[in-house]
């Protein structure tokens, strides 16, 4: 298995990993993070692309995904702050309010 | 002005119409009078100059059109109006006798609250009655015919708050839309084989040299429908008992004098047709007989002053047809004028008996009159005799002439015809002495507070009383037959019989006053003797008084079965079942699908996750699959 591959099959595991961990727990934080996984996950697999073409717009375009992840976990934290403020749980299924 | 006279004279009562509906409740009841009696005058004026030109042309018949319609190929649809000497007469009646009871009609109503709405109507009325006897072609005339229907509805309920009222003008209506089919598809065959619907082209047409290709009986059954339904004969009669139910000035114009005799003039200004038409003429003169003597031995039995008259009009309107179903057209016209006079007079005198006893209309509980409403009992008596045929009053002149006609005609005239006519003659006479005596002469049943309350009516009703008995008197010295008859021919009479005809007068005028003998036999003493006969007779009281039962009849037969059908199939089936059911089933489809699909929503996230992947999942495999 050459290096590629395994750099692939590494960000194919990441994401999975942070799949299942969305999908099966509650906690709005531990989901949180999970998303995180999953987007390391695309993000190896965008540089090993861009390692392996050769080309520098790969690089600079993994640089502003990471700057456009932490804006965006710069936003759900404060979010998950004030829900957990206002029901004291992080329980995402405490929050289904709009549930028909 | 010749050619706008006949115009003004239609357009007079609408003028009317129009002014007392938009503003006869705002400017009051002496602005209504005015305008409601006075323009039907002024209509009448115009009449009697129409009148008088015709006669200086020597009968050369007056047409102008006022409007085209609407032109169709070469066909002209026109609003034309044409002024022969028999629509003079009938215009003549129109116009003097609802002068006349409009007239009444401001003492009779004088309390009403709706008085505007009553001036209104009794206008429009007139408007469409004249449409009628002057259009000059079948449409005009149609257009009319459906309009003195639209009025009659409008009068009869015109107490609309009593639902029983309200449902004689609907009856009234229904009734005459069934004659109205038989009216149309007439006119449709006329106009498909002719292509012309005037009345004088039409009638040229069947005595033209080359007979048209439609059968004359045909049309002229369907339009005989027609006609039965207008004039309450046997088997469209039912409604004009009811339309009683309207004020009895109305009764008097719409349901004696006018509108009722519609029919009789629609076949009599068709005699061209009919007389090529004999078929047609004998069934026409069997049903006329059939309603007169029917209606006449219902009319013994009735004890509602306006009833008894009411059934007597359908009783009389049916001698008109037998006159008409032998080729009398000019007799059957004059008895149409006599009529009018008379029955006219009746109707008024009913209601200002009715008027005098506060509303009181049932016989039994009336009599004693005659002294204390002389006006109105003089003119009443004068009118019953002349109904009855005593001579030398309006009715025997008509009446005989019919009978006459009924033995003599070459037409379909008969012995049966006459003997059952001359029946129903004795018996016109006996009902309606019976009637005179019960509420005038025997001693009073009144009760006591309606006895108190007697009152002989206004100047306006009894002046108009007065004029209708005095027509009524020597309205029988002009002989209208004579006069029409450039415009319709008679029927030559039977030589045979002719040495006849003097003992013949003699024996109408018997029947007469053998009517009048037992009717005082029966009734001088009040109704001790009629009970007694009544109790004899209970079975045959029972028929008579039930009207033969035709309204039961008719409910069983048409009523119930409509109702069933519209309940069952259109509304259960068609309406509940079909429109219903499908509409519930297709919104009832969308809610349980819309149910399932919501349990989708189940609010956890980690299901909608799950989801959102599934269908990444699919579209990368979707896409995989196609390349």
């Amino acid at each position: 298995m050459d290096r590629t591959q395994l750099l692939l099959t590494l960000s194919i595991a990441l994401f999975c990993l942070g799949l299942v961990g969305v999908m099966i727990r509650r906690n709005a934080l531990v989901m949180l993070m999970c998303m995180e996984l999953m987007l390391n996950g695309v993000i190896l697999s965008l540089v090993t692309f861009a390692e392996r073409t050769a080309t520098l717009s790969g690089a600079v375009l993994v640089f502003l995904v990471f700057v456009v992840a932490a804006a965006e976990i710069a936003i759900a934290i404060p979010i998950v702050l004030l829900l957990s403020r206002q029901r004291h749980t992080l329980d995402v299924g405490a929050y289904s309010e709009l549930k028909g | 002005m010749t050619m706008d006279l006949l115009t003004l004279i239609v357009l007079l009562p609408l003028a009317g119409f129009v002014l007392n509906g938009l503003l006869g409740n705002r400017l009051g009841k002496g602005f209504v009078s005015v305008v409601g009696c006075g323009l039907p005058v002024l209509a009448f004026c115009a009449t009697v100059q129409a009148f008088l030109q015709l006669q200086a042309s020597q009968g050369a018949a007056l047409a102008e059109t006022a409007y085209t319609w609407a032109t169709v190929g070469d066909f002209r649809f026109e609003i034309a109006f044409y002024f022969d000497r028999l629509s003079a007469l009938m215009t003549l009646i129109v116009t003097g006798v609802g002068s006349l009871i409009h007239i009444y009609s401001t003492g009779y109503m004088k309390e009403d609250a709706s008085y505007a709405r009553y001036f209104a109507y009794l206008n429009l009325f007139l408007f469409f009655m004249l449409l009628l006897v002057l259009g000059r072609s079948l449409l005009v005339c149609f257009v009319g015919w459906e309009g003195v229907g639209l009025a009659s509805y409008l009068l009869i309920g015109f107490w609309f708050e009593d639902p029983a009222k309200a449902a004689a003008g609907k009856k009234a209506f229904i009734t005459n839309r069934v004659g109205d089919a038989g009216f149309l598809l007439g006119m449709f065959l006329l106009y498909h084989a002719l292509g012309t619907l005037d009345f004088d082209a039409v009638n040229e047409a069947f005595n033209g040299p080359v007979a048209p290709a439609v059968s004359a009986s045909l049309v002229g059954v369907l339009l005989f429908i027609g006609a039965t339904g207008k004039s309450a004969q046997i088997p469209l009669h039912v409604w004009l008992p009811d339309a009683m139910a309207g004020p009895t000035p109305v009764s008097a114009l719409i349901h004696a004098a006018t509108m009722v005799t519609a029919g009789v003039y629609l076949v009599a200004r068709l005699n061209g047709l009919y007389l090529h038409a004999p078929e047609a003429s004998q069934l026409i003169a069997v049903v006329g007989l059939a309603t007169a003597f029917f209606a006449a031995t219902i009319a013994v039995v009735q004890t509602d002053i306006k009833k008894v008259l009411a059934y007597s009009t359908v009783s009389q309107l049916g001698f008109m047809f037998v006159a008409l179903g032998v080729g009398a057209y000019g007799v059957a016209v004059f008895h149409v004028y006599t009529h009018a006079f008379f029955k006219a007079c009746l109707f008024l005198g009913a209601g200002s008996v009715i008027h005098a006893l506060s509303g009181e209309q049932d016989i039994r509980r009336m009599g004693g009159l005659a002294k204390r409403i002389p006006i109105t009992f003089v003119t009443f008596a004068v009118a019953t005799a002349a109904i009855a045929g005593i001579p030398p009053l309006a009715g025997f002149f008509s009446k005989d002439e019919i009978l006459w006609f009924a033995l003599a005609s070459e037409r379909g005239g008969s012995p049966l015809l006459w003997a059952v006519a001359s029946f129903t003659a004795l018996m016109t006479a006996f009902y309606m002495f019976r009637l005179l005596w019960l509420t005038f002469l025997t001693p009073s049943r009144m009760d006591h507070e309606t006895e108190h309350h007697v009152h002989e009516s206004p100047f306006s009703m009894t002046g108009v009383l007065i004029v209708l008995a005095i027509l009524s008197a020597i309205g029988g010295f002009f002989h209208v037959y004579h006069f029409l008859e450039p415009v319709m021919p008679m029927p030559a009479e039977s030589e045979a019989l002719e040495h006849l005809k003097l003992p013949l007068i003699f024996f109408a005028v018997a029947t007469g006053l053998a009517g009048l003998a037992l009717a005082v036999f029966v009734y001088r003493g009040g109704l001790g003797r009629a009970e007694q006969l009544q109790r004899r007779f209970a079975g045959l009281h029972r028929v008579l008084s039930g009207k033969y039962y035709v309204d039961e009849l008719y409910e069983a037969v048409l009523g119930r079965p409509l109702h069933w059908i519209s309940e069952r199939v259109f509304l259960g089936l068609g309406d509940r079942a079909l429109i219903d059911g499908s509409l519930h089933g297709l919104t009832g489809l969308a809610q349980r699908a819309a149910g399932r699909l919501s349990r989708v929503e189940t609010g956890n996230l980690q299901f909608y996750v799950l989801l959102a992947v599934l269908g990444v999942v699919a579209s990368l495999a979707w896409m995989w699959g196609h390349g």
